[in-house]
């Protein structure tokens, strides 16, 4: 009989475990109240913990609970497809008064190359908050020593130039070198673009001089930029960054400006007291110190727009997308 | 040696060793618990960062890597539900082993394994990660191609008795892994978003070792004695410790190089100790029925590969895995930037970590060796609660790989297709090896031949390649000669077995 008892504490541990797990999860599913202090809110995020999105979705979250802008936020994780999987789920969620989610460049695209019709278009637009630079990345050792030298060989031979970028086709790593491409006169079909797994893979390849370029956010590869093990030679901003030498595109005598910018939307089909509320919310925390903090820590750009200032943004934004994937054939 | 000396002197301070502690039991919970890996428990816990000075919290991240490692064997030999992908490999034999009342032992030999692979992959750490991490990122497409290439013919040597039964099960993994947009190009997805991102090794594992078992046996209960579960002894024999060392250090030789292998990771490496053991084992009739080997090999396997796998993240700031991946976010939000110039820069923090993967080890061992004969005991749970609770730790790993309701039904979708498998015969390994292999092949054959522009001379333009080509050659020449050598007395006994 002490065998049992045994195998039953063993089970009770492992219970127990389970249930702080799902503590630590959090899984209340309670709808919000009509007192804002005493809100509960749904934050969707539309990728893996550690993501992008994740971060930035969390962040804010975690900004607007500390200080007490509103009441508790239930944060969670929709995976599937890029984001579409998570941006259907908002359209469904069709007048849903407790539900937001944070987004940005990759899933409008990711919704036209999975030919799904939840688009962008179709949710309430609350807030951009944050954008990251792409930057043009090379091996320390390759010939391409500037914007010019990447102009040049890339008309001379557009197929023969190896591009590569950590994410897949829709994503801003490959939004970002199609557009490069069609400003200075490179069909975007012709481009040999090579999907990476994230910024790991992609560094791979680079040190290995496996491609020629990289494009991709700054972020990952600050430590071998900083050992010259890789070089910049632009980046897509309007301004240059700080830590950073290397000048923007338009210095460079490129007409273009690329950022991925993150935002939060909100389910189609809510009141206008409803949106209001999430855009002065989301003023405040971008008001606050943690906030400013985060972005630092971050490495991200602030761009803070609300209301109908982010709504053109987006729908410039959406259409932009959608005639590049359209000129590829992917949309 | 003195900067690891002084490593252990912070590894050791009363906090930091709390955080060690904390982080190797947070691991091996989240490894027992299906679907929860170290990967998001790490990044679920990165907020830490804020409040916890860095060493402490990187000792902690650490804790969980190895932990997560070790814990996922625990539900893969208990209940056949193998927690991470990593530990897939290990229900095959290890569940075998728990059936046949030798849990304790295929714990052990996973806590000790674990503990041998792991201390020998971090020594290799501390004494390579400055200099091989350059010559790593020389691998391009075409090697792993090879390396692929070669793992996916060395399964055909373990197809079981029906050859036939044996190549059904792989084209069904291969098929598996097929499904998907990652080629940019939607296969089998049925227009379904949902299966875009294609379908996770742990559902189909989980489906086909556990759900298909656990309907197998509901589908008997009536017909069929109950089968108890014996006993046995609680710790490992002499002869077990005998046929578990060498694979111990096989294990460790197939995972720490592949853990260092930016396109390694740890599924590759056990797959391939598990086939390796098989192939040598003395006792290759136990295999299929509990072979202690093929627990102990793959073990080692994962653990050295998580030793590995922060060679190329600590010398070059290169995450391999998704769990290096979020260690290397944290250290970016302490404003420590991984890479070549981290030695120089901040030796202390390196030496202390390196210090505490070795307090983690010994940590491992020491809180989970003595708990392989309790674990044991929940064998003895009687059968109908014993696979109710095996359904709703598979459904929760299902669950918890995407928080998607989706893949509870693929769950039962693949559960069907493992009773199925039974019911005829049809081997189960060659269709999970098919599911991890088939992706990655094709992956890196596409990479190659996209920056090659189609030219397929490519696919030998690096000399890892060719080595590998050729070993390739070598052994299959090895195997028709052998074959051709002993057909006169071989080949009825097959027909045999085959009709």
């Amino acid at each position: 009989m002490r065998a049992t008892t045994r195998a039953r504490r063993a089970l009770r541990v492992g219970v127990l475990a389970l249930a702080g797990v799902l503590v630590l999860t959090s899984c209340g599913v309670t709808r919000g109240d009509d007192d804002p202090s005493n809100r509960r809110l749904r934050m969707m995020i539309p990728n893996s913990p550690g993501g992008g999105y994740d971060l930035t979705g969390r962040a804010a979250a975690d900004v607007m609970q500390s200080n007490d802008l509103t009441g508790r936020f239930e944060v969670s994780n929709v995976l599937g497809a890029s984001g579409t999987v998570a941006m259907q789920r908002l359209i469904n969620e069709e007048g849903a008064d407790d539900l937001l989610m944070t987004m940005g460049l990759g899933v409008v695209g990711a919704v036209y190359t999975n030919g799904s019709d939840a688009t962008v278009a179709k949710a309430t637009p609350i807030a951009s908050v944050v954008e990251e630079q792409e930057g043009i990345l090379v091996p320390a050792d390759s010939p391409l020593r500037s914007v010019d030298d990447l102009v040049e060989a890339w008309k001379k031979d557009p197929r023969g130039l190896v591009v590569g970028g950590g994410s897949s086709p829709g994503g801003p790593d490959h939004l970002f070198p199609m557009q490069l491409a069609k400003t200075i006169g490179v069909d975007p079909k012709d481009v040999n673009f090579i999907t990476y797994d994230g910024g790991g893979p992609l560094t791979t390849a680079l040190l290995g001089s496996k491609i020629d370029v990289g494009m991709s956010g700054l972020g990952e590869f600050e430590g071998q930029i900083e050992a010259g093990e890789l070089r910049v030679l632009a980046v897509s901003g309007e301004e240059r960054l700080d830590t950073v030498d290397a000048p923007t595109l338009t210095e460079s005598g490129v007409d273009l400006v690329f950022t991925n910018w993150r935002g939060i939307l909100a389910p189609p089909g809510i009141s206008e007291e409803t949106k209001q509320y999430y855009i002065d919310l989301l003023t405040e925390m971008h008001g606050t110190k943690e906030w400013q903090d985060a972005l630092e820590r971050n490495g991200w750009s602030d761009n803070f727009a609300t209301g109908d200032d982010f709504a053109a943004f987006l729908e410039e934004q959406d259409e932009r997308v959608r005639t590049t994937l359209k000129e590829l054939g992917l949309a | 040696m003195d900067l690891l000396l002084e490593g252990f002197q912070t590894a050791l301070t009363p906090t930091n060793l709390l955080y060690a502690v904390l982080g190797v039991l947070l691991g091996t919970a989240v490894g027992v618990l299906p679907g929860i890996g170290p990967a998001m428990t790490v990044a679920l816990l990165l907020p830490v960062t804020y409040n916890v000075s860095p060493d402490s919290a990187l000792i902690m991240f650490a804790g969980i890597y190895y932990g997560g490692m070790y814990g996922g064997s625990t539900t893969s030999i208990l209940l056949n539900t193998p927690g991470e992908s990593s530990s897939v490999v290990t229900a095959i034999e290890g569940n075998k082993m728990a059936k046949a009342g030798r849990a304790a032992q295929a714990l052990a030999t996973a806590a000790v394994g674990s503990f041998i692979a792991g201390t020998i992959g971090t020594v290799l750490l501390v004494l390579l990660a400055p200099t091989v991490a350059d010559l790593v990122v020389q691998l391009g497409a075409p090697s792993y191609f090879a390396i692929m290439l070669a793992s996916l013919l060395a399964v055909t040597t373990v197809l079981g008795s029906s050859k036939l039964r044996g190549f059904i099960a792989l084209f069904l993994g291969l098929a598996i892994g097929l499904v998907g947009a990652s080629t940019g190009e939607a296969r089998l997805t049925f227009g379904q978003p949902l299966l875009a991102d294609g379908i996770d090794v742990v559902v189909v594992a989980v489906a086909i070792f556990a759900l298909g078992e656990a309907l197998w046996v509901a589908a008997h209960l009536r017909r069929r004695p109950l089968e108890i579960i014996p006993v046995g002894q609680p710790w490992m024999s002499k002869k077990d410790w005998g046929r578990s060392w060498k694979p111990w250090l096989r294990g460790t030789a197939y995972g720490f190089p592949f853990g260092a292998l930016p396109a390694g990771g740890a599924e590759v490496p056990t797959a391939l100790s598990y086939l390796t053991e098989k192939r040598l084992s003395k006792h290759p009739e136990e295999f299929g029925h509990g072979a202690i080997e093929g627990v102990a090999g793959p073990e080692a396997a994962n653990n050295a590969s998580a030793a590995g796998t922060l060679v190329p993240l600590l010398a070059i700031g290169l995450p391999t895995t998704a769990t290096a991946a979020i260690i290397l976010l944290a250290m970016q939000s302490y404003g420590i930037q991984p890479g070549p110039q981290l030695f120089d820069n901040e030796p202390e923090l390196v030496w202390a970590l390196l210090a505490s993967l070795f307090v983690a080890n010994l940590l491992l061992l020491v809180i989970n060796l003595p708990m392989a004969p309790i674990w044991a005991k929940l064998l003895q749970t009687p059968r109908p609660y014993l696979y109710a609770g095996i359904l709703f730790f598979a459904s929760l790993g299902a669950y918890s790989v995407n928080f998607q309701a989706f893949d509870l039904v693929l769950l039962l979708a693949f559960g069907l297709l493992g009773l199925a498998m039974r019911r005829f015969g049809i081997p189960v390994l060659p269709l999970i090896i098919g599911v991890i292999l088939g992706p990655r092949v094709e992956a890196q054959l596409t990479e190659a031949l996209a920056i090659s522009q189609g030219d397929v001379s490519t696919l030998w333009s690096e000399p890892v390649a060719v080595v590998v080509y050729v070993l390739i050659a070598v052994v299959a020449v090895a195997l028709a000669v052998n074959a051709v050598r002993t057909r006169g007395s071989a080949a009825p006994e097959k027909e045999e077995v085959d009709a």
